[in-house]
């Protein structure tokens, strides 16, 4: 009992440490990227290459001095950015980063790279909490007391609740093919069939764009909109609690690519598997697990400086009349690929 | 089983943790300095104020909440479907898919009268239509 309750918490601390330690590394990859596609050198002066850029950028945001605007809604207004990060640090638990299924430590079965292997609810416990990440952007919007970052919470609001319909219709393609909510039975699945992003393509592309809005990441960063809304929702915060979200956006960018990873590519898994076992099947398996990841971690920074933003009125025809309907087309799709037993 | 919950109780237990030294860091270590009588003041875009940030709000985000509810909990009655499929085809039982391609036309009838009715035209004004 003990001991498997170690085993667990030093997994959550492990996944929870490489998820903190991702958004460094991520915010590191987004300048120089941004530099990179816009043929500049980018911050270049804080060891090799500036990777010790982030390091410097958190302390310094640390000591800044906190600024409470005497008219915003105190209770509030502390707690929104509170909610994003606490809402981005649950949601990962269930994605499994690795194998591990005949791997002991110290007797006890590590029951494979995923922070809770038993929970049987799996993706809906993982769709249910980042769906409650809308309220700290709206809490933030209005306790600000700010016109600019009122509209950015409105809008954000309105954005991820209708992309949200989209991305569970294409989770529920998979779910379809799958048969189990749990990301391991994905995983599982894909390791003996194709993976899904071939028989669902369809699925992929709904669902790589809605989480695209789902993050509030251009293209459809209509919550910020530096240019008409200064920077929407947190314009009011300074801090800490500024980087808070900022820290929450990019957790969920790494959340996000790793469902990606796991729902349409295979997750962990990899061609030759078979030919490792024990400790070796773990670390490769994390080693191709993160190889995904960072491509997919790359697309969305490659994506933000690649493409211009949405016009309001267009991201809620993307939404509605064109990623829904093709949503549905997908489900339909698996439901009769299955019937034929192609798939 | 309770027991597959305890990583959860965990997770939120760390989350809680992160979160809240994150707040009470930045108000600790940034604790104000000399200011001026400018600086609590509302920033929005560095101009003086004008008028409140109350505002009225469009009557379209009440109609997507609206909509998206009702999508959403018929999205939600999916998931079981969902899951019991490949066991239920399985065992010879090919109808659940009839049952679920009939659930999904229920929901395409609403879908396309609200698509008539106007309801995801974002910028389409009332005298246009």
């Amino acid at each position: 009992m003990w001991a498997s309750l170690a085993v667990t918490a030093s997994k959550l601390v492990v996944v929870a440490g490489s998820v903190l330690t991702s958004v460094a590394v991520m915010e590191w990859v987004e300048r120089r990227g941004a530099a990179f596609i816009q043929d500049r050198l980018g911050p270049n002066r804080v060891g090799p290459l500036g990777l010790f850029q982030p390091i410097v950028d958190a302390v310094k945001l640390l000591f800044k001095e906190d600024i409470t605007p005497s008219s915003v809604n105190k209770g509030l207004y502390y707690l929104a950015p509170a909610i994003s990060v606490f809402v981005a640090l649950v949601t990962f638990i269930v994605i499994p980063f690795g194998a591990g299924k005949d791997v002991q430590v110290f007797g006890v079965p590590l029951g494979g790279l995923i922070v809770a292997p038993d929970l049987g609810v799996g993706i809906l416990y993982l769709l249910a909490l980042s769906s409650l990440g809308v309220y700290g952007i709206v809490i933030a919007g209005w306790s600000s007391n700010n016109k600019y970052s009122l509209l950015g919470g409105l809008r954000s609001s309105a954005q991820l609740i209708s992309y949200e319909l989209s991305m569970t219709l294409a989770v529920l393609g998979v779910l379809l093919a799958t048969g189990s909510l749990r990301l391991d039975d994905v995983v599982a699945y894909q390791a003996t069939h194709l993976w899904n992003v071939i028989p669902q393509f369809i699925g992929f592309v709904v669902f790589t764009t809605a989480v695209f809005a789902e993050t509030n990441r251009l293209p459809f960063d209509l919550a910020e909109a530096e240019t008409e809304l200064v920077a929407g929702y947190h314009v009011e915060y300074s801090s800490m609690k500024f980087a808070a979200f900022l820290m929450s956006e990019y957790i969920n960018m790494t959340t996000a690519s790793a469902l990606i990873v796991t729902l349409f590519f295979g997750g962990w898994t990899f061609p030759g598997m078979q030919h490792f076992s024990g400790w070796w099947l773990l670390i490769a398996s994390v080693g191709a697990f993160l190889v995904k990841l960072a491509f997919f971690l790359w697309l969305f920074v490659w994506v933000r400086w690649s493409l211009p933003r949405f016009r309001y009125d267009q991201l809620m025809r993307l939404g509605w009349k064109g990623l829904l309907p093709l949503a549905t087309l997908n489900l339909v799709w698996v439901g009769a690929a299955m019937a034929m037993r192609w798939i | 089983m309770i027991t597959q919950y305890i990583p959860v109780v965990l997770a939120f237990a760390l989350a809680a943790v992160v979160a809240g030294m994150l707040v009470g860091l930045s108000s600790f270590l940034g604790r104000g300095r000399l200011r001026g009588t400018r600086t609590r003041d509302t920033y929005e875009s560095g101009m003086p104020l004008l008028g409140s940030s109350r505002k009225r709000v469009s009557v379209r985000f009440f109609v997507v909440a609206m909509v998206f509810i009702v999508f959403d909990v018929e999205v939600a009655f999916l998931f079981p479907w969902a899951v019991s499929v490949r066991g239920l085809l399985a065992e010879g039982n090919s109808a659940v898919l009839l049952d679920g391609l009939i659930f999904l036309v229920v929901l395409v009838i609403g879908y396309a009268y609200l698509w008539r009715e106007g309801a995801f035209d974002w910028s389409r004004r009332r005298s246009e239509s």
